[in-house]
C-alpha cells in the first residue's frame, strides 16, 4: 500500500480524534486549577492550537515581511521607507489604487447582492439544489479554466469577420461594431469584475444560504399567520437575522478584492489600466527581484484592511450586547 | 450510554494521539533520507564521479524543473529515457510556468532541483554569483562541447570563464512565414522588397487583407512577441554592436536606433489584419490563422519555427502549404545576421546522477532525440536528423548565419524585459505615446541593470 | 466530529409555497431560471468548445455547433486522459486535500466556540486580528516558510511518506483565519438561552460544545468544507512552494493539467477537457454537502 496513503488515512482519523481529545484533556487539566482562574484559562487552552498554526503560518511571515519592507532588494540593508515612498511615487500605483477600490465596491456589491438574492429566490423553488448548483459550478473550475471560459466572451475578430466572442456575436448581431472589451479602459476593469462576479457569487450564495436555513422556521410561519406579507418577513425578520452573515461575506469580498490578482494576471497582465496591488506585488517579488519593494506592499495591504477591522469590532460588540 | 460513549471517545483520542506521534515520527524521517532532493540513496556508487554518460549503474534519481510542457515536456522524457536505461537512475521532471517564483524562493531556502532550466542568462548569472548554481567544467567533456556548439552559444551559457549553463535546443527568430497558395513573390532580397511585395499580393487579395498578421496577446507575458520584431530591426538597422550595448543595458532606449526600431515595428502594426486592436485582441497562437482561412486576411507572419504547428492544429494547413523566409536585410553591412533564442540548463545540486544527467544530455546522441520528434534545432551542429524540409532549412539558415544573436529579451534582466513587454503594449495601442514609453523604458533600465 | 444524526428536512416553508399568488410562482420560476441559464451560459460555452475540432473553435463561436452539421470529437478527452500520470496526480490531489479540509475546520472550530461562548480580556482584538490576516498575501509567507520548514530548518519538506505533512500544514494555517471567522459568526448567532439552560442542567463546555454548538452549525461546518475543498483542490502554487517542485511524483491534478499545454501556449484546446475533468469532484462534493442545508437544523436540536 501507498506509504502516504497510510499516513494520509492516519491524519484523517487521527487529527479530528486529536483535536477531540485534547478538549477533554484540557477539561481534565482545568480541573486541577482553582476554579476561579478556571474562566480565565480555559479559553486560551481551547485556542492554543489555533493559535500555534497562525503564528507559524501567517504571523511569523508577516513579522517577517515588516521587517523585509524596510530593507533593500538584497534584504540586507536597512533603507528606512524607501519602499514605501517607491510605491506611492511610481506611475502604476495611483492606477492600481483607483482601480482596487473600484473592485472592491463594485464585485462587493454584485456579488454579496446577487448571492443574497438568489439565495432567498431558490429557496423558494423546489430545484433549489439544481439552481444552487448551477451558480455554484465557477467557484469549482481553476482560473486557467475561468480564463478560457471567459475569453470565448470577450474574444474580438476584426469588423466583418464571424465574431467568435459571445458577447461580441450579441452585439454585431444587433448592428453594433464589435468591442475589445479588455483592452478599452474604464470598461475593461468592469469586464474583469465581471469574471470575478461570476466566480464569487456562489461563494455568497452558499454561506448566506447556510444561514437563511438557521432561521427557524416557525418564526417565520408565526409572522406569516399573523398576517406580514413576503416583503414584510424579509425586511422585518430575515434581513436582520440574516446581516451578521452578510457582513461577514461582504467583508470576505472586500479582502477578495483588495487581494484581487489571478484573474487580472491571466487576462490582462496589469495592461491597459487594468493594474491591481496583487499584481504589482508578484512583479516585485518574482520578475523584479525586489523583495524589499513587494513587502512594503503587502504592508500596505495589511493597513487598508483596518477600517473594515473596525467596523467589524463594533458589529460585534453590538452582536454581543443584543444577543 | 452517555458514559459509554465518552469512555470510548477518550480512548479513540488516545489512540490517536499515538498513531499521530507516530506519523510525526515517522515523515520527518522520510525527509531526511536520501529523499529531500536527490534521493541519491543507491546513488554512493562512486563509479559515477566522472559524469560522462553511461557510466554503469548509478541508480537514485535527479530531480529536474523546467519550462517544458505538454508536447514539449514529452519530448524531454524521451531524451532522458536512453539514459535512465543506461544508468538505472530516474528522472523527476517536473514543468511549470512558475518557475521564477520556484527558483526565486528556492534559491533562499535552499529547496532546489538537482537540474533545471534557467529562466535566462540574467538569472543563471544571478543563480551563480548567490552560489546556487554549479560550474560544469568538471562534469562535462568541454572539448568536445566547444567544438561541437555555436560558440555564440557558449559565450552565453559562460560566466567568469567557467561553464554555468547548456543549452538543450535552439531556435531561429524572425522568420517570415507565408500560405505558398497566397504569395508567390519569392525571397524578397530587402525589407523594402518585403513590404512592397507584401502590399501588392494584399491588394490583389483586396477585402481588408493586410500585408502582416500580428498577435500579440499572451496572458501574463502579452506584448512578448513583438520583442522579436523590435530586436529584428535593431539587429538589421543598427547591426550587432547597438544590439549587443541597448541588450547590455548601455543603449539608452530613447536613442535614435531604439526609436527608429519601435517606429518601424509600428509600420508594421498599420499594416496589420484589423490594425491595432486585433493585433492586442490576438493570442500570438492564432496570429497566423488568417494566413490561411479564405479569403486570407495577411501575406505574411513573422514566428520562430514553433508556429507552423498552430498553423496545422488551429489555422488548418496542411503540410507543404506554408513556408518561409528568413530576416531580408534592412542595412547591407549587417547582411546574413540571424537572431536566435535557446533553452538554457543549469545544475544546482552536484550529485552523481545530475552529473550525469547534464553531461548526456548536451551530447549530440541526447539531442538528436528531441530533433527527430519535430519541434525543436539543435543547440548541438552534431545533429541533423530533421524530421521535415522546413525544419532542416531553419537549422542550416541558423548554422549559416554570418551574425548570430541571442535574442536580446531573452537576455536582459527580468524586470527590463517585463518593462519592454509593458512599452509594447503601450506603443501597439497608441503609437503616440513612443516618446513616453522609451523614456519610462530607460527609468527601467537604470532600475533593472542598476543592482 | 460529524457523528450527529441530522434531522431530516422539515418541509416548513411548503404552506407558504402552496399560498403564494400563481403569478408571483410565475415569476420567481422566470428570474431563478434567467439567472441559472446567465452563469451557466459561459461554462457551457466551454463544455462544447471542448469536444469541437480545434480549427472550429478557432474560425467559429461555439453556438454554431448548436447547428447541424454536426462535428463533435471526444478527442481532447481522449488525450487528457492518456497522458501518462493524471491519474496518480488525482489520487495526489485527494491525498492532499482531504486532510487539509479537515485540519482547519476541526481546528477552527474549538476556537470559534470559545470566541462565542467564553469571555476572556482581549477577545474581540484577537478576533479581529485572526480576521485581519486574511488579507495576507500568501506569495510573501513562502520565503521565512520554506526556510523554517526547509533544508535550512527542520526539514519537513522531501519524499517519502512525509510528503504531504508540510503541504498540509500551510493550507490549515492559510485556511483557519476564514473557517473560524464564520464559524464564530455562525456559532455567536446561535440563541444565548439554548447555552444557558444547559448550563444550569449542569453541562460543561465540553458538552456544550460537542452537543449543542457543534450540531447545530452543521451547515455552516458544510459550507466551510466545501470551500476549503475547493481552495485546496485548485491550488497550485501552495503545492509546488511545500511539496516542492523537484518533488514530482508528489504534485497534485492542477499541476498535471498546467503541464497540458506546452509552454508556448500550443495545444490549449486539451485545457478546456481538463477543466471539466478537475471540476468534477468539487462538483460532488458540493451535491453531496447541500443536504446539510436545511432548514430546521437549529429546532431539531434543541429539541433533541
Amino acid at each position: 500500500m501507498d506509504p502516504r496513503l497510510v499516513t494520509a488515512l492516519i491524519v484523517v482519523v487521527g487529527v479530528p480524534a486529536t483535536v477531540i481529545g485534547y478538549v477533554f484533556v484540557v477539561e481534565q487539566i482545568l480541573r486541577l486549577v482553582p476554579s476561579r482562574l478556571q474562566a480565565s484559562v480555559r479559553p486560551w487552552l481551547w485556542l492554543l492550537p489555533a493559535l500555534l498554526f497562525l503564528f507559524v503560518f501567517l504571523v511569523y511571515p508577516t513579522l517577517n515581511t515588516v521587517i523585509l519592507s524596510f530593507e533593500d532588494k538584497f534584504s540586507k540593508a536597512f533603507v528606512g521607507l524607501n519602499n514605501y515612498n517607491y510605491f506611492f511615487t511610481s506611475p502604476d500605483t495611483l492606477v492600481s489604487l483607483r482601480n482596487n477600490i473600484i473592485w472592491l465596491v463594485v464585485l462587493t456589491f454584485l456579488a454579496v447582492g446577487g448571492g443574497l438574492i438568489i439565495a432567498i429566490l431558490v429557496d423558494r423553488v423546489r430545484y433549489e439544489s439544481v439552481a444552487k448548483s448551477v451558480v455554484f459550478v465557477p467557484l469549482a473550475i481553476s482560473f486557467v479554466g475561468a480564463s478560457i471560459i471567459w475569453r470565448f466572451v470577450y474574444d474580438y475578430q476584426p469588423p466583418g469577420h464571424a465574431q467568435t466572442g459571445l458577447l461580441n456575436a450579441g452585439i454585431t448581431a444587433l448592428g453594433f461594431q464589435p468591442i475589445t472589451w479588455i483592452q478599452d479602459a474604464p470598461l475593461n476593469t468592469i469586464a474583469l469584475i465581471v469574471v470575478a462576479v461570476w466566480t464569487w457569487t456562489g461563494f455568497c450564495m452558499v454561506i448566506l444560504s447556510a444561514a437563511l436555513k438557521g432561521i427557524s422556521a416557525e418564526l417565520l410561519e408565526a409572522a406569516r399567520v399573523d398576517g406580514a406579507n413576503e416583503v414584510q418577513v424579509f425586511r422585518k425578520i430575515t434581513f436582520p437575522l440574516l446581516l451578521p452573515t452578510v457582513a461577514v461575506v461582504a467583508t470576505t469580498m472586500i479582502i477578495t478584492a483588495l487581494k484581487a490578482f489571478d484573474i487580472v494576471y491571466v487576462m490582462t497582465s496589469g495592461n491597459y489600466d487594468t493594474n491591481v496591488i496583487a499584481n504589482q506585488m508578484y512583479k516585485e517579488l518574482f520578475t523584479n527581484s525586489q523583495p524589499g519593494r513587494a513587502s512594503a506592499i503587502a504592508v500596505i495591504l495589511l493597513l487598508l484592511i483596518i477600517p473594515v477591522m473596525v467596523i467589524n469590532i463594533r458589529r460585534f460588540r453590538e452582536q454581543e450586547a443584543i444577543r | 450510554m452517555e458514559e459509554r460513549t465518552f469512555r470510548w471517545r477518550r480512548t479513540a483520542g488516545f489512540l490517536a494521539a499515538i498513531a499521530l506521534a507516530t506519523a510525526a515520527c515517522s515523515s520527518p524521517g522520510g525527509s531526511t533520507a536520501p529523499a529531500a532532493s536527490t534521493g541519491g540513496g543507491g546513488a554512493s556508487a562512486p563509479a559515477a564521479s566522472g559524469g560522462a554518460a553511461g557510466s554503469g549503474s548509478l541508480g537514485g534519481t535527479v530531480s529536474v524543473i523546467g519550462t517544458w510542457t505538454g508536447a514539449e515536456q514529452d519530448s524531454f522524457l524521451a531524451m532522458v529515457a536512453p539514459w535512465e536505461a543506461q544508468t538505472g537512475a530516474k528522472v523527476q521532471y517536473t514543468g511549470t510556468r512558475d518557475i521564477n517564483a520556484v527558483l526565486s524562493t528556492g534559491v533562499q531556502s535552499g529547496l532546489l532541483p538537482d537540474l533545471a532550466g534557467l529562466p535566462g542568462p540574467g538569472q543563471m548569472a544571478e543563480y551563480y554569483k548567490g552560489g546556487a548554481l554549479k560550474a560544469l567544467d568538471d562534469v562535462l567533456d568541454v572539448t568536445t562541447y566547444k567544438s561541437e556548439t555555436s560558440p555564440g552559444l557558449v559565450a552565453l551559457g559562460t560566466l567568469d570563464s567557467k561553464i554555468t549553463g547548456i543549452f538543450i535546443k535552439a531556435d531561429i527568430k524572425g522568420l517570415f512565414w507565408f500560405n505558398k497558395d497566397v504569395y508567390k513573390g519569392g525571397d524578397p532580397t530587402t525589407y523594402d522588397d518585403l513590404l512592397a511585395k507584401g502590399k501588392e499580393t494584399a491588394g490583389t487579395i483586396g477585402g481588408d487583407a493586410k500585408t502582416f498578421c500580428v498577435g500579440l496577446e499572451s496572458g501574463a507575458a502579452t506584448g512578448w512577441p513583438a520583442t522579436d520584431w523590435i530586436e529584428g530591426f535593431v539587429l538589421h538597422q543598427s547591426g550587432p554592436d547597438v544590439y549587443d550595448k541597448w541588450t547590455a543595458g548601455q543603449q539608452k532606449w530613447s536613442t535614435p536606433e531604439i526609436k527608429q526600431a519601435f517606429e518601424a515595428f509600428g509600420n508594421v502594426i498599420a499594416n496589420s489584419f484589423g490594425g491595432s486592436k486585433n493585433v492586442l485582441a490576438t493570442n500570438f497562437v492564432a496570429s497566423g490563422d488568417h494566413l490561411f482561412s479564405s479569403p486570407p486576411g495577411c501575406v505574411f507572419v513573422n514566428h520562430a519555427t514553433f508556429i507552423t504547428d498552430a498553423f496545422k492544429k488551429t489555422g488548418g494547413a496542411k503540410d507543404g502549404q506554408f513556408d518561409f523566409f528568413p530576416f531580408p536585410d534592412i542595412n547591407t553591412s549587417f547582411a546574413g545576421a540571424v537572431e536566435g533564442s535557446g533553452d538554457l540548463f543549469g545544475m544546482f545540486n552536484d550529485t552523481p546522477q545530475a552529473k550525469s544527467l547534464i553531461a548526456y544530455l548536451s551530447t549530440a546522441q541526447a539531442q538528436s532525440i528531441w530533433v527527430g520528434r519535430g519541434g525543436a534545432l539543435s543547440a548541438n551542429k552534431s545533429v541533423t536528423n530533421y524530421p521535415s524540409e522546413i525544419l532542416k532549412k531553419a537549422a542550416g539558415d541558423l548554422a549559416a548565419a554570418k551574425i548570430f544573436r541571442f535574442d536580446a529579451s531573452d537576455n536582459m534582466p527580468q524586470a527590463m524585459n517585463d518593462a519592454f513587454f509593458k512599452g509594447i503594449v503601450t506603443y501597439t495601442k497608441d503609437p503616440s505615446t513612443l516618446d513616453t514609453v522609451l523614456t519610462n523604458l530607460d527609468a527601467a533600465q537604470t532600475a533593472a541593470y542598476g543592482g | 466530529m460529524t457523528a450527529v444524526t441530522v434531522p431530516r428536512a422539515v418541509a416548513a416553508t411548503g404552506s407558504a409555497r402552496r399560498r403564494r399568488r400563481p403569478s408571483g410562482r410565475v415569476m420567481l420560476n422566470v428570474a431563478v431560471i434567467a439567472i441559472m441559464v446567465v452563469w451557466l451560459l459561459p461554462t457551457f460555452g466551454l463544455l462544447v468548445n471542448s469536444v469541437r475540432p480545434a480549427q472550429a473553435v478557432a474560425s467559429s463561436g461555439w453556438w454554431n455547433a448548436l447547428l447541424p452539421p454536426y462535428s463533435f470529437t471526444i478527442e481532447n478527452y481522449q488525450q487528457v486522459l492518456s497522458r501518462g500520470g493524471i491519474s496518480q496526480a488525482f489520487v495526489n490531489s485527494l491525498l492532499i486535500t482531504i486532510p487539509s479540509t479537515i485540519i482547519p475546520i476541526a481546528v477552527a472550530a474549538f476556537a470559534a466556540y470559545a470566541f462565542s461562548w467564553m469571555k476572556f480580556r482581549g477577545r474581540d482584538v484577537l478576533f479581529v486580528v485572526i480576521v485581519g490576516l486574511l488579507v495576507i498575501p500568501l506569495q510573501t509567507t513562502f520565503v521565512p516558510l520554506l526556510n523554517l520548514l526547509g533544508p535550512k530548518g527542520i526539514h519537513l519538506l522531501g519524499a517519502g511518506p512525509g510528503a504531504f505533512v508540510a503541504v498540509w500544514l500551510a493550507h490549515t494555517g492559510y485556511g483557519l483565519p476564514f473557517a473560524i471567522y464564520l464559524l464564530r459568526n455562525y456559532m455567536g448567532g446561535l440563541p444565548r438561552e439554548v447555552f444557558e439552560s444547559a448550563s444550569i442542567d449542569g453541562a460543561g463546555h465540553a458538552t456544550a460544545f460537542f452537543r449543542l454548538a457543534l450540531p447545530m452549525s452543521v451547515p455552516a461546518i458544510a459550507a466551510l468544507v466545501i470551500f476549503q475543498f475547493l481552495f485546496v483542490w485548485n491550488d497550485l502554487l501552495v503545492a509546488l512552494m511545500f511539496i516542492g517542485a523537484a518533488n514530482a511524483p508528489n504534485l497534485p491534478l492542477t499541476m498535471a493539467v498546467a503541464s497540458l499545454a506546452t509552454s508556448l501556449g500550443g495545444d490549449w484546446q486539451l485545457l478546456m477537457a481538463a477543466a471539466f475533468i478537475s471540476m468534477a469532484l468539487p462538483l460532488i462534493v458540493f451535491f453531496a454537502l447541500q443536504r446539510y442545508f436545511v432548514r430546521g437544523i437549529t429546532g431539531g436540536a434543541v429539541k433533541g
